[in-house]
C-alpha cells in the first residue's frame, strides 16, 4: 500500500502512456511530466504568494490579505484576474521584440531547470548524469533575461536595476556553485537522483544521514542558501527590484500578463533553487527517521521544499535591504573565502575517514567544525571593519 | 560577532509570527468598513460652512467678504456676493453668500481659510469616505452641501466650539445691551424733547457786566 502511494504518481503516467502506440510513448510521457510540473508549480505559485502576504502580515502583527474567499484563500485567483484583464503597456521608445522576449527568455530556463530536480523516488523528469552542471548552465541563463528587460525598456530605473541584478547574480553565482562542489565531492557523482540516494540510510539506525549534518554540510547548506537568496533576487538582496530606491527595477516598464510571467518565473526559480538545496543537504525525498518512511517520498520532498519557502519568507520578513558596496563586499570578501574553506573542510573529513579509534566521528566534528569556526570569526570582523566610526555632531546637542 | 543581530532579529520577528496567533490585542490594524476608530480632535480634511438656528441658508454665519476665496492658495473657492443684506446672529444686516463653492478635488487642506475667516464661518470637517463615479461635478460642493449647523461643528471640535460659542453669547449679549442702552437714551431724549421746556432767563434788558479778564 505504502508502495502504491509512493509510486502513485509514476504508476499514473505509466497507465496513461500505455494507451498510446509505442512509437509515441516517450514523447507522451515526457511530456505529461512537463505539464505536472508546471501545473504543480503554478498552484504552488498561488499558494506561495498568498501565504507569503499572510506570513509577513502576522511577522508585522497584522492579518494579512483577508476580504476575497475565506480567510483571503481566494487572493491569488482575484490577482490572476486582474494581471490577465490589466492593459499590457509597451513603452513607446521600448525595443519591442526584446521586450516582449525578456519574461519568456526568463521562463523557459527556469522551467529546464525545474525538470531536473528528482521530487521523490523515481520521479525525476528528466535524469541527466550531469543534472546539477546543467542545472547551473540553464540557471545563469536567467541573468541574460533579466538585463534583456533592463535594457529594453529604455527607462532609467530599470537599466539600474538590471546593472545591479547582472552585478549580484554574477557576483553570487560563484559562491553558489562552489558551496555545492563539496556535496559532489562527497557523493562522486553530478546526477541529482544519485545524490539523494548517497544521503539515504541512517547513521545507528535512527539519525537521518543527509549532508546538512555534517560541518562541512552545514556550512554549505547556510552559504547555498544566502546565495540562493541573492541569486533569486530576494530579500534582503532584492537591490534589483529595490522599490524604495528605483520604483521596481527592471519590472518598472512591465505590465499586465508579461509583469506576472516575470513574477512568476522569480518564483519559480526560487522553487528550482530551494529544491536543489533540498536535494544537496536536505536528503531530497528521503524521510528523516526510519519510522516515517511510510510517508510517501515526494510528500516528503514538498515538506522540505515548503520549510525551506518559509525560512526565505521569515527572513524577508527580518531583514533590510543592503547596501550595494555591502552586496559586493559580503560575496567577495566572506562568501567566497568561506565556501573555499568549505571544500578544504570536506577534504578534512573525507580523508578523516581513516580514524577508526573510539570517538573519532565526534573528534572529526570538532576539528572540521573549528576550521570553520575561525576564519568565520575573523572574516566576519573584517566585514565590520572599515565601517564608518560613530560620528558626534558638534553642534547637534 | 557576525550573525548575533541576524538572529536576534529573527527571534523577534518569529515571535510577532507566534504571539500574533496567541494573542488578538497584538494586532495593530484594524478591519475598516466593519470595525473604525473614532476621529482625533484635531483631525481635518475639508472645509464646510457653520451655520446657526435651523434654517441652513439662513442661518450661514458668512458674509461673503471673500478672504478665504483671496487667501486659498490652489484656488479652489468660488464665491458670488448677495446684492442684498440679510441679519446676522446680532441682527447686523449683512452681506451672505450667493453661490458658495469649493472644488474639493483641488483642495489641499491647508486650513488656511479657517484661519483667516473672521467670522468663524468656515471650519474643517472630518468626513472621508467622499469617493464617487463623477469626478468633476460630484466632487464641487456647493452652499447647500457645504452647510452643516453648529451642533455638528460642536460635535467635531467641541473645545474650539464652545469657546466659539460664549464669545458668541457674549457678542450678543453687548449688543443686545446696547441696543437697550441706546434705546433707553433715544426714549430719555424723546421723554426730554417730549418734556416742556425750562423757564427761560428773565429778559430785562440789563447787559450782564463783563466779566474782568483774567490777568496772567
Amino acid at each position: 500500500m505504502t508502495g502504491q502511494l509512493d509510486q502513485l504518481f509514476v504508476s499514473l503516467k505509466q497507465w496513461l502512456v500505455s494507451f498510446l502506440p509505442q512509437a509515441a510513448q516517450p514523447m507522451a510521457g515526457i511530456l505529461l511530466s512537463i505539464s505536472a510540473i508546471i501545473g504543480a508549480f503554478a498552484t504552488m505559485f498561488a499558494i506561495t504568494t498568498i501565504m507569503e502576504r499572510k506570513i509577513l502580515g502576522r511577522i508585522q502583527n497584522r492579518l494579512g490579505p483577508n476580504r476575497v474567499g475565506p480567510f483571503g484563500l481566494l487572493q491569488p485567483a482575484a490577482d490572476g484576474i486582474k494581471m490577465l484583464t490589466k492593459e499590457d503597456i509597451v513603452p513607446f521608445a521600448a525595443d519591442k521584440l526584446v521586450h516582449f522576449l525578456a519574461p519568456v527568455v526568463l521562463i523557459i530556463p527556469v522551467a529546464l531547470a525545474l525538470a531536473m530536480i528528482p521530487y521523490g523516488r523515481n520521479m525525476t523528469a528528466v535524469d541527466l548524469d550531469a543534472g546539477i552542471l546543467f542545472f547551473f548552465a540553464v540557471g545563469s541563463a536567467t541573468e541574460l533575461s533579466v538585463f534583456m528587460a533592463g535594457w529594453s525598456s529604455q527607462n532609467k530605473y530599470s537599466l539600474v536595476g538590471a546593472m545591479r541584478a547582472i552585478a549580484q547574480m554574477i557576483s553570487y553565482e560563484m559562491p553558489l556553485v562552489l558551496s555545492t562542489v563539496s556535496v559532489l565531492m562527497m557523493a562522486g557523482t553530478l546526477s541529482l537522483p544519485l545524490i539523494v540516494q548517497a544521503q539515504s540510510g541512517y547513521i545507528y539506525e535512527i539519525l537521518p544521514r543527509w549532508n546538512v549534518f555534517t560541518p562541512w554540510g552545514l556550512a554549505g547548506f547556510v552559504l547555498f542558501m544566502i546565495a540562493a537568496t541573492a541569486e533569486s533576487n530576494r530579500a534582503p538582496f532584492d537591490l534589483p527590484e529595490a522599490e524604495s530606491e528605483i520604483i521596481a527595477g527592471y519590472l518598472t516598464e512591465y505590465s499586465g500578463f508579461k509583469y506576472a510571467l516575470f513574477f512568476m518565473a522569480e518564483y519559480w526559480g526560487l522553487f528550482a533553487v530551494s529544491g536543489l538545496a533540498v536535494t544537496l543537504f536536505l536528503g531530497g525525498w528521503n524521510a528523516p527517521f526510519p519510522f516515517l518512511q511510510w510517508v510517501p517520498s515526494w510528500a516528503w520532498f514538498f515538506a522540505k521544499l515548503g520549510t525551506i519557502i518559509f525560512g526565505f519568507i521569515w527572513v524577508r520578513g527580518t531583514l533590510p535591504r543592503l547596501r550595494l558596496d555591502q552586496l559586493m563586499n559580503f560575496a567577495w570578501k566572506f562568501l567566497l573565502p568561506m565556501s573555499l574553506i568549505n571544500i578544504v573542510v570536506t577534504a578534512m573529513w573525507h580523508f578523516s575517514r581513516v580514524f577508526q579509534f573510539v570517538g573519532a566521528r565526534e573528534m572529526r566534528w570538532v576539528l572540521c567544525a573549528l576550521v570553520l569556526a575561525i576564519p568565520y570569526f575573523f572574516l566576519g570582523r573584517a566585514l565590520g571593519e572599515g565601517r564608518p566610526a560613530k560620528r558626534n555632531y558638534k553642534f547637534a546637542e | 560577532m557576525l550573525g548575533t543581530g541576524l538572529i536576534k532579529g529573527m527571534a523577534q520577528t518569529a515571535k510577532n509570527f507566534v504571539g500574533s496567533y496567541q494573542g488578538p490585542e497584538r494586532l495593530v490594524t484594524v478591519q475598516y468598513p466593519e470595525e473604525r476608530l473614532a476621529p482625533k480632535e484635531n483631525a481635518r480634511n475639508f472645509p464646510f460652512l457653520v451655520f446657526d438656528g435651523d434654517d441652513a441658508q439662513k442661518g450661514l454665519r458668512c458674509v461673503a467678504c471673500q478672504i478665504c476665496e483671496k487667501e486659498c492658495p490652489p484656488k479652489c473657492i468660488y464665491i458670488n456676493k448677495s446684492k442684498d443684506k440679510k441679519p446676522d446672529y446680532i441682527g447686523k444686516p449683512q452681506f451672505y453668500p450667493a453661490t458658495f463653492d469649493i472644488d474639493i478635488s483641488v483642495c489641499m487642506s491647508c486650513q488656511i481659510c479657517v484661519e483667516v475667516c473672521p467670522f468663524d464661518a468656515i471650519k474643517m470637517d472630518k468626513v472621508f469616505e467622499l469617493s464617487t463615479t463623477d469626478r468633476f461635478e460630484a466632487l464641487l460642493l456647493h452652499k447647500t452641501e457645504l452647510a452643516k449647523p453648529n451642533e455638528y461643528f460642536q460635535e467635531l471640535h467641541p473645545t474650539e466650539a464652545a469657546e466659539i460659542d460664549t464669545r458668541f453669547a457674549e457678542e450678543k449679549l453687548k449688543a443686545e445691551a446696547k441696543a437697550k442702552a441706546d434705546a433707553e437714551a433715544k426714549a430719555k431724549a424723546a421723554a426730554i424733547a417730549a418734556a416742556p421746556k425750562p423757564e427761560p432767563a428773565p429778559v430785562d434788558g440789563s447787559i450782564p457786566t463783563p466779566v474782568a479778564p483774567k490777568t496772567i
